[in-house]
């Protein structure tokens, strides 16, 4: 039934572990929807014969079909279900945007007209987006110009890709297989030309993959100098030392404490958050005084400056003291 | 063509209030989608604003809004004395008011050539060192965009006040001098509304 | 003596270019936008053409890029608009209350030569280099696409000048110049829906002049309020032009809602099931359509919170819409049902209609957005309500009130024959749209993968079936002004205001004044001459 309608509808395979959820809605609401048209053009054609104008025919008081009331009632039910379709569809939307915990993260960069990825461990490929098959992946992206939108039809899955911004899409893919990537959001003359293709791996293959890329400069290695280079090191300390900002060591993944009292992990997304929108939270104990960093940091930078902040020991080996009085040179 | 239309001449005079409050309104909207932009840029970066706003000159836009204050008296004045018929006075009383406007304009002209030398310009042409933080040149693109609108909004009422300056020492004998003035002072006193909002957003909010 | 005719009064050309009489500027601006749907048509030719191959077919991508941006604006802004409104809300709202005039008849006549500005700036812009950046300017693309934005964005501006002082005009006359007994419960609803309309046209198109003044500013001078080096956001943008730019849907199809009511219940003689109802629906519409705009925008970036808010305010504007569904069918039963041309039409509107309107709930689905938002699942959507409801509309409305303005009557057979094309040609133009959205075929796109050939091939046809339609009743209705049989002050037996004047109107509208008593819907046991 399900491949039936797909069919019929037109509707590309279900490759993801959302799409089967969302194609069953589809289902229904679109039925629905042909149903109530052709069932209201039938309705009317009917009444079209049924009452015509015929000649001779003596004017009189007009039967009425229904009275208002129950035409209120009708009403209510139909907006009863118009809601119903909004809160199934929410759920799946809200679902659509809460990747799962375990994912795997893939920065992705939109310019035109091109896509390119950068895999934490270093891998950087363009126009092609490998993944192991079962596992959720959450891509971070954003654009180095104008608006781009990441589309996979196979897996229902899109979102807006924004200059300045990080955006976020996540998927997990349920079988092996080459699966088209396009631009939803119209960038320009070769806007039709700015596709890709996600290559599902099965597992063997991935870890085959993952083994034989060439790696670049292990993105962490590559984040340590994008930390010196960009004055990070000014304020941020990488050995648990308290200083003008946060110490890295150790903070990726933990808990830290907001000035409001909340209490956030600080994940990749929070630490994208604090180099782009730092006055959004500001971390308790310290002064709202870092600059933001949006514009002057590109998405490979984010990356390698999260991987880096990653790779930093929690409790690493304690160093010399910083002086107590300003040092002084002969 | 009015007399064929119009059963009475009250009901002309309705009409044109009601066309008046109408494009009223969608002056209002066009202000209302600006102020809508301020205020979502400003939850975003709230220091960089307050900074902004503190370094405004905040003299010279209080003159300004005392500056308006004043001339819409007298454009009320106009009024009150077009419905007594004393044509004098309501042709002084504008002219003050277009005196004020043109100091209103003057006073923004220095503003915004300090503005320019300091580097504080809108958008791409914002060579401030004052504070790197992208807000504080958003604020001043904002800023500009703002007042600049309203400015030329004060243009145009500084035209029709004195086009109707014109009018009354004209003496035409138009039977609705009146209506003409009330319409013309309501477009003012709009002007004058927009920019007492704008005063404490752009020149008083920096805390 | 009965007076002339308003084709006849006046002196020569100088009577039309400067005429106050409001028939006359309905003329004028039916001139204008008819021009307008031809240019805008034959953008959309053009463009079908080109996707019948998957590659390069007679044009370069950056030529199709600014096809469709042409198409869009022109569709939009220079027929959709003011097509009923200002050429048949022009024509009838006086005489439908009584009036011999708008309040305004100066400002109405600037308004058509505001119009005529801003189609010509358009123009200029097409002519010195064309703009490719969507119908919808999106900043940052619009703020630095190296194409004539600017000519454009003035063009639009004025464009929206005029359609705001349309508005003023509508709303004025219609609280004002009522006639004497004349109230608000005793206006054919055509009035009312244009009355919400106007409303809409006053309150929102400003907040379009000013993305537009901003979009200007920036793509000539560099502003950066939606650029993010600057600080700003791109997705404001989208806040701004969506808070206009869904209202103005609205704009678009509640004066053809209006002109379906009068069709339907003159072509029945059947008052409404419930006048109360689709005044309450279409002032619902008007509120309610200015709340719903953010479901625009459910991949753009907005917080899911923003997502679930606008979906479920769409949900609510749908009801409106199925509240004059409802009541226009049931207006057919214990009817004596003319089965004209008019009618025909109002048969393809309530297909076309209901199933684009369902279409709209389907996308406000927000799940099921996420796969079709930006495909040509949604390019069917609209076209569905704006071709399949307001253009089908408006043929309704000429094929209606032709022989009031002309005085003519046009041939059935091939009023039947036009509308059939129309609605056959429309329905296999954008139907495989649907499927190939479902595809996964976005929109905007110059080539395609080679597996959505047949679907665009499809389509195409359908497009030349539909193009074939429309230019018949060109054909047709220009042969019957110059031959056609004359008609009678009310050959449908309406009962509604303006068939109670000769057709043609004379100048001033009235010969004697118009009687309160007999109202427009008043068909329960009478019949009209």
């Amino acid at each position: 039934m399900n491949e039936l309608m797909r069919k019929l509808l037109a509707l590309p395979e279900q490759r993801s572990s959302v799409a089967f959820g969302i194609d069953v809605l589809h289902y229904v609401v679109i039925s629905i929807s042909l149903l109530g048209a052709v069932a209201v053009a039938a309705t009317v054609a009917l009444l079209l014969v049924r009452f015509r104008r015929r000649p001779g025919g003596i004017p009189g008081p007009r039967p009425r079909p229904m009275s208002v009331k129950a035409e209120g009632v009708a009403l209510g039910g139909l907006l009863a279900m118009f809601l119903v379709f909004w809160i199934i569809g929410f759920r799946q939307y809200v679902h659509l945007r809460t990747p799962p915990a375990n994912a795997m993260d893939v920065y992705v960069v939109g310019k035109q007209w091109m896509w390119t990825f950068a895999y934490p461990d270093g891998n950087a490929t363009t126009s092609e987006l490998v993944v192991p098959v079962g596992r959720p992946v959450r891509l971070l992206m954003t654009s180095r110009d104008v608006i781009h939108s990441f589309f996979i039809p196979q897996f229902r899955v899109k979102q807006d890709v924004l200059p300045g911004r990080t955006t976020t899409l996540w998927f997990e893919a349920n079988k092996p297989g080459v699966y088209d990537i396009f631009c939803a959001e119209y960038c320009g003359t070769e806007h039709s030309m700015m596709r890709g293709r996600v290559i599902v791996l099965d597992d063997g293959a991935w870890a085959e993959w993952a083994q034989n890329q060439p790696h670049g400069d292990d993105l962490a290695a590559a984040g340590e100098r994008v930390a010196s280079e960009r004055g990070c090191l000014r304020c941020h300390t990488v050995d648990g030392t308290r200083f003008i900002g946060p110490t890295w060591a150790g903070v990726y993944d933990s808990v830290v404490e907001m000035t409001d009292g909340a209490r956030v992990r600080a994940d990749a997304a929070y630490l994208t958050e604090s180099m782009m929108d730092p006055d959004v939270r500001i971390h308790a104990g310290f002064a709202a005084i870092m600059p933001s960093y949006r514009g002057l940091l590109d998405a490979g930078d984010v990356a390698a400056l999260v991987q880096y902040i990653r790779s930093l020991p929690a409790h690493p080996e304690p160093k010399a003291p910083l002086p107590k009085n300003p040092v002084r040179f002969p | 063509m009015t007399e064929v239309i119009y059963s009475d001449p009250r009901q002309r005079t309705h009409a044109l209030h009601l066309g008046m409050w109408m494009f009223l309104g969608s002056e209002t909207l066009l202000f209302a989608g600006l102020f809508g932009l301020y205020a979502s840029y400003r939850a975003e970066f709230p220091s960089e604003f307050a900074v902004g706003v503190a370094h405004n000159n905040a003299l010279i836009g209080t003159a300004n809004t005392a500056v308006l204050i004043i001339s819409s008296f007298f454009v009320a004045w106009g009024v009150h004395s077009i419905r007594g018929s004393r044509r004098r006075p309501c042709m002084i009383s504008l002219g003050v008011a277009v005196l004020l406007g043109l100091t209103f304009l003057v006073l923004k002209s220095i503003e915004y050539t300090e503005h320019l030398r300091a580097g504080l310009a809108p958008g791409a042409h914002f060579s401030s060192t004052m504070l790197p933080a992208r807000g504080f040149a958003l604020f001043y693109t904002l800023y500009f965009v703002m007042t600049g609108l309203h400015a030329l909004h004060v243009v145009a009422g500084i035209t029709i006040l004195t086009w109707l300056a014109i009018r009354v020492r004209r003496g035409r004998t138009r039977r609705d001098h009146r209506t003409e003035l009330e319409l013309g002072g309501l477009y003012w006193h709009l002007v004058d509304i927009v920019w007492i909002f704008l005063w404490p957003l752009l020149y008083l909010t920096h805390r | 003596m009965t007076p002339e005719s308003f084709w006849r009064d006046g002196r020569g050309i100088r009577g039309w270019l400067l005429t106050t009489d409001h028939k006359r500027v309905g003329i004028l601006f039916f001139f204008g936008v008819t021009l307008s749907l031809v240019l805008g048509g034959v953008f959309a030719l053009v463009l079908r053409l080109e996707l019948l191959t998957p590659e390069r077919t007679i044009v370069s991508a950056s030529t199709y890029n600014q096809l469709f941006t042409h198409h869009g604006i022109v569709m939009v802004w220079m027929f959709m608009i003011p097509s009923i409104p200002a050429v048949f809300g022009n024509f009838f709202i006086p005489i439908m209350i009584g009036a011999k005039d708008v309040a305004f008849p100066k400002l109405n006549l600037a308004s058509f030569y505001v119009y005529l500005l801003g189609a010509a700036l358009t123009l200029t812009a097409l002519i010195v280099g064309g703009v490719d950046t969507g119908w919808t300017f999106y900043a940052p693309y619009s703020t630095s696409t190296p194409t004539q934005v600017g000519w454009v964005v003035l063009g639009v501006f004025v464009l929206g000048v005029s359609t705001i002082m349309s508005g003023i005009n509508f709303i004025v006359t219609i609280h004002t110049l009522r006639a004497k007994g004349i109230t608000w419960s005793k206006l054919p609803l055509f009035v009312w829906n244009i009355y919400a309309t106007s409303i809409i046209q006053v309150l929102a198109t400003p907040i379009l002049g000013l993305s537009l003044i901003l979009v200007g500013i920036d793509h000539a001078w560099g502003l950066g309020l939606f650029e993010a080096k600057e600080g700003g956001d791109p997705v404001m943008f989208q806040h701004l032009f969506w808070f206009y730019s869904h209202p103005a849907v609205y704009i678009m199809i509640l004066p053809g809602m209006g002109v379906i009511t009068e069709v339907v219940c003159t072509f029945c003689h059947n008052p409404p099931l419930s006048y109360r109802l689709l005044v309450i629906a279409s002032l619902g519409i008007a509120f309610v359509g200015f709340l719903t705009w953010g479901h625009h925008m459910f991949v753009a970036g907005m917080s899911t919170f923003d997502v679930g808010v606008f979906g479920a305010l769409s949900m609510f504007v749908a009801i409106f819409s199925a509240i004059k569904v409802f009541t226009w069918t049931a207006t057919l039963y214990g009817g004596r049902i003319n089965v004209a041309t008019p009618m025909l039409y109002f048969f393809g509107f309530s297909f076309l209609f209901v199933f684009g309107g369902m279409s709209g709930v389907a996308v406000a689905t927000s799940s099921l957005d996420v796969h079709w938002h930006d495909t040509y699942f949604v390019v069917a959507h609209f076209h569905f309500i704006m071709v399949g409801g307001t253009l089908t509309a408006f043929l309704a409305a000429i094929h209606y009130w032709f022989p009031k303005i002309t005085g003519r009557k046009y041939s059935e057979k091939w009023g039947l024959l036009s509308a059939v094309m129309v609605i056959l040609g429309f329905f296999f133009t954008f139907m495989p749209q649907f499927l190939l959205g479902n595809a996964g075929m976005p929109r905007r796109y110059y080539s395609y993968p080679d597996r959505y050939q047949w679907l665009h091939v499809l389509s195409t046809a359908g497009a030349s079936v539909l193009a074939l339609g429309l230019i018949f009743v060109v054909i047709y209705l220009t042969a019957a002004l110059i031959r056609g049989h004359r008609a009678g002050p009310n050959p449908w037996g309406s009962s509604a205001p303006e068939w109670r004047i000769p057709s043609p109107p004379p100048t001033h509208n009235f010969i004697a004044p118009p009687d309160p008593s007999h109202g427009p819907y008043d068909y329960n046991g009478k019949e009209h001459a």
